[in-house]
């Protein structure tokens, strides 16, 4: 498959700014071939779809999601992408893409017949052969069937709705959205869920909650005072309830003791679709420098075949220009672009493998001088997440070439310190920090619920493990456990503890509004 | 691989995500839509307009962790001067100091929320301003609420009375009709004629003449045969003018601007009662599908002026209050009949009156003018000084009369940011008032 050069000598695909449907299909033809031929992409079937700015803003508002339900907080999203734009602050991206089976790519009708190549470039071969590729969105997400889902939600909540009010779904929504952080099983259980499947349950489960209902379980006498507990008893009940539990809409989905079917419902949609976006920040980076040298890559290729004219080429090399342009702290910047850091490494494996220097060969001997760059990068792309990848691949050169610094903040100095920056002492202590900031639980905090009071007062307690000085912000804590409690039904007591020593931090509570 | 081209799609699709957004955050989108009116820029705001809410009504909250003591490492680019062991000073508002006192609560926003704009069009800001207002009274409106109907012109018919042929639209479908089916020119029907009676008068007729005569001949039959099928004007040309009934609206309403622009009046205390009539205006102009606004001023003589020099000529002069009010029944009963409008009066004054005319005003206003009006409300402007100061002699007379009908309500005013809720008070719902009553 790989190593096959496509042939040159078919004339240009266009010339000019003006594009058509033929011109877009001739382009992707021509990106296809070198696509699949040369680089050895494998992708979803595409589907390419032209859309107005307008539209395009609409599908910015859903997180690219084509189809979502309604919700305000869609509305606000809407307005601040609205007002930028309107105000000129913001430039739409020149695409979208979702992963799906189809992978569908958004395309603006306004791009110039270069943009246009260059989008199906980058979203419709390198993202999609991304999604497709990596283990981590192997894992969470279904895109066979994620429009469907996404249908199917809409439908479900609008028909809840229309049947208990607004408001009423919206409280739940609303609780739920603040949980989505905590709606995923990180640390263990199934993953990939079957969201064909999810929709045929939910039919059935609610059928069989109507049909076996009877009124008579309501007027069984109440259980008398239960003895405290024995500790087997505890260990037991623990089990039942899958103590301790990450995921905390899982939970309230499964064992809230007030919550209505359809409330039920509810939460698992959120939880799944929150899962769906799981792996998306834990492999920005990587994804978009994927994309970006592909679309770079097969840019250049089309520009050596003379598929495209120069006047072509320079546009596509001043777009990428500015999509990998890195500002550095004194500009204003406080992280790294994704396109520009992913772009630079993708780039420096390739490097590696085909030209490395001594040094490479010094600090990647596994993959230094192998000649197959695309082989390399293809294993990469599959195997690897931000963090994974930047401790595995971040070279020196490419450390140099960011001018990268360390800082060290202790908020008992007053001053900061550098600490590390790019030489030959630095460089592993710069590589360790920038991995680690891609570290999901750097920016996920780690609340688990660990106890129900279940024949008490039925307390629900949390523990966020932590360490002193990173407490959680407290107004939207406060908020976030409000609405916890209205979904539980009864207090909720949320502890913070040092992971280290275990000790008690701080302490909050809620009561579920009666 | 697919090609959609979804332009033409329907637009629009986060309309009612908008709506629930400014739904949730109605109470500070109604703050931020009286702010700006309260900031004096009610006209434009009046055509619609932005208003920017604050962040934390649309905030979505959620478990996030917060640095604020302790250590941690940071890397970034750009690197030019520093090497190992080199120290920084904290950038402002970076880090929390020595003391790292904050819990990290203006960090933790985040994200470059500070506040949306929402565009509102006439209609929502309306509804937002004046929210729970209601007209003081519907009786009449609900009565008159039965619409008229007049002809109006509503484009073209195939059928309708002769009168109504529109003659340029027939012909031109006319002409595209005998084009399109290839009538044969009148003209070109001649020059045929002439020729075959130039032939017919060829003596002798050489064959190929007379070939061209036969030729001629049978074209020229051809020809008047499709001439007399193919008619001039078709009746599927002809096309009339069409009228359509529409509504025409009876609930009419008429707002009368009473000012005193004697000399005792400031300029501050002017801009208050624009301030009010403005709200007025926007207010009944959103109620009633046609709203006249009669402007009359007064000083010792009243007049009625247009809008522009209402608001900005200055004059200068005594007080006499009644000639305003003659003014205003003046125009009411020349123009304003009282089955079909229902009216309106708004006066706005310091209070000052000539104390030989006050009892004549009482007078005018109780007997002849409260009957016919829907509402009337006075607003008395005060000066700075006006706290130590008694009530005005305008003041205690329409008190009493007020105190006897429910019309007229009266309102004392000191200060802008007061207009609104005034205004307010004087209009806000009186269900529970009527319940009380009945």
């Amino acid at each position: 498959m790989t190593g096959a050069s496509v042939q040159a000598g078919k004339g240009l695909l266009y010339q000019g700014a003006d594009w058509n449907f033929h011109i877009i299909r001739d382009c992707y033809a021509a990106i296809g071939e070198i696509a699949e031929k040369e680089l050895g992409l494998n992708v979803f079937p595409n589907r390419i779809e032209v859309i107005t700015s307008e539209q395009m803003l609409d599908v910015y508002t859903t997180n690219g999601m084509p189809v979502s339900y309604s919700h305000w907080s869609y509305g606000k999203r809407f307005a601040g992408h609205e007002n930028a734009y309107r105000r000129g602050l913001m430039g739409l991206a020149y695409e979208v893409v979702i992963n799906s089976n189809p992978c569908i790519s958004y395309l603006m009708e306004e791009n110039s017949a270069t943009m246009q190549a260059l989008v199906i470039a980058h979203a419709a071969f390198g993202h999609n052969h991304f999604f497709k590729n990596n283990r981590l969105f192997q894992e969470w997400t279904d895109p066979s069937q994620i429009l469907n889902y996404l249908e199917f939600a809409r439908g479900y909540i609008s028909r809840c709705e229309e049947t208990y009010g607004q408001e009423a779904v919206e409280r739940v929504l609303d609780a739920a959205h603040a949980l989505q952080g905590q709606g995923v099983n990180r640390h263990s259980g199934s993953r990939r869920i079957d969201l064909h499947g999810e929709q045929e349950r939910a039919r059935e489960r609610r059928a069989w909650e109507d049909q076996s209902f009877n009124d008579l379980w309501r007027t069984l006498p109440p259980v008398s005072d239960p003895e405290p507990l024995a500790n087997g008893e505890k260990s037991a009940l623990r089990r039942k309830f899958g103590l301790p539990e990450e995921n905390i809409l899982y939970f309230l989905e499964k064992h809230a003791p007030r919550l209505a079917p359809w409330e039920r419902e509810v939460i698992r949609i959120v939880r799944l679709i929150a899962q769906y976006f799981y792996p998306q920040p834990q492999l920005k980076l990587m994804n978009e420098g994927c994309a970006t040298w592909v679309h770079d890559r097969i840019m250049t290729r089309l520009h050596e075949l003379g598929r495209i004219d120069d006047a072509a080429y320079m546009e596509t090399i001043h777009s990428t220009t500015n999509v990998i342009a890195q500002f550095g702290y004194d500009q204003g910047s406080t992280s790294f672009n994704p396109y520009a850091l992913g772009f630079a490494m993708m780039k420096d494996i390739a490097r590696i493998c085909s030209d490395p220097t001594e040094e490479d060969r010094r600090w990647s001997p596994d993959i230094a001088g192998n000649n197959d760059p695309l082989g390399t990068l293809r294993h990469a792309w599959a195997e690897y997440r931000d963090e994974s990848f930047v401790l595995q691949f971040l070279s020196p050169r490419v450390m140099r070439d960011f001018r990268m610094f360390r800082l060290l903040d202790d908020t008992r100095d007053p001053y900061l310190l550098v600490d590390a920056i790019h030489d030959e002492a630095g460089y592993r202590d710069i590589r360790r920090t920038v991995a680690a900031s891609y570290d999901p639980s750097a920016w996920y905090a780690e609340i688990e619920v660990v106890d129900v009071d279940i024949y008490g007062d039925r307390t629900l307690r949390l523990e966020h493990r932590t360490r002193q000085g990173q407490l959680l912000a407290e107004n939207d804590m406060k908020m976030t456990l409000k609405g916890l409690a209205d979904l539980w039904g009864y207090r909720v007591v949320l502890q913070e503890v040092d992971s280290l020593s275990g000790k008690l931090l701080a302490s909050h509570e809620s009561l579920a509004t009666a | 691989m697919d090609i959609i081209d979804r332009r033409s799609n329907p637009h629009g699709k986060n309309l009612e995500n908008r709506r629930r957004a400014l739904g949730r955050a109605r109470d500070a989108v109604q703050e931020a839509v009286r702010e700006a009116v309260a900031n004096g820029k009610l006209r434009e705001a009046g055509q619609g307009n932005a208003v920017s809410i604050p962040a934390d009504a649309l905030h979505e909250p959620g478990f996030h962790r917060v640095f604020s003591t302790g250590e941690r490492h940071i890397v970034l680019s750009g690197n030019h001067e520093f090497s190992r062991g080199d120290r920084l000073r904290r950038p402002p508002g970076g880090g929390e100091g020595s003391g790292g006192g904050g819990s990290g609560q203006a960090s933790d926003e985040g994200g470059g929320e500070d506040s949306y704009r929402f565009l509102l069009s006439r209609d929502e800001f309306l509804d937002l301003f004046f929210g729970d207002l209601e007209l003081p009274d519907l009786v009449k409106r609900e009565i008159a609420a039965t619409e008229t109907t007049a002809p109006s012109r509503a484009g073209l018919s195939n059928d309708g009375s002769p009168s109504q042929l529109d003659m340029g639209r027939t012909m031109r479908y006319s002409m595209a009709r005998r084009i399109g089916l290839g009538r044969p020119k009148p003209t070109e029907l001649k020059e045929i004629e002439a020729r075959i009676a130039e032939l017919e008068d060829t003596r002798p007729l050489l064959d190929a003449d007379a070939e061209e005569l036969e030729a001629l001949r049978e074209r020229r039959r051809a020809m008047r045969q499709r001439l007399n099928r193919i008619p001039w004007v078709d009746p599927v040309d002809l096309r009339y003018r069409r009228f359509a009934p529409t509504p025409k609206p009876s609930t009419r309403a008429v707002m009368f601007c009473i000012m005193d622009v004697s000399g005792s009046m400031t300029e501050r205390m002017k801009d208050l009662a624009k301030q009010f009539f403005l709200l007025l205006h926007v207010f009944l102009e959103k109620r009633y599908k046609t709203l006249d606004v009669v402007f009359i001023r007064h000083a010792e003589t009243a007049e009625e002026v247009d809008e522009e020099t209402f608001f900005t000529d200055p004059r200068t002069g005594g007080t006499v209050v009644s000639t305003a009010l003659t003014e205003m029944l003046r125009v009411q009963r020349a123009r304003y009949p009282v089955q079909q409008w229902n009216i309106y009066v708004a006066q706005a004054s310091d209070g000052d009156n000539s104390p030989s005319d006050t009892p004549r005003t009482a007078e005018l206003l109780e007997s002849e003018i409260l009957p016919l009006v829907q509402y009337y409300a006075y607003i008395e402007v005060m000066g700075s000084g006006a706290v130590i100061r008694g009530d005005t002699d305008l003041w205690r007379v329409y008190r009493e009369i007020a105190e006897r009908q429910s019309q007229l309500a009266i309102r004392q005013v000191s200060d802008r940011k007061e207009i609104f809720p005034v205004f307010r008070e004087l209009f806000a719902r009186r269900t529970a008032e009527k319940a009380g009553r009945v």
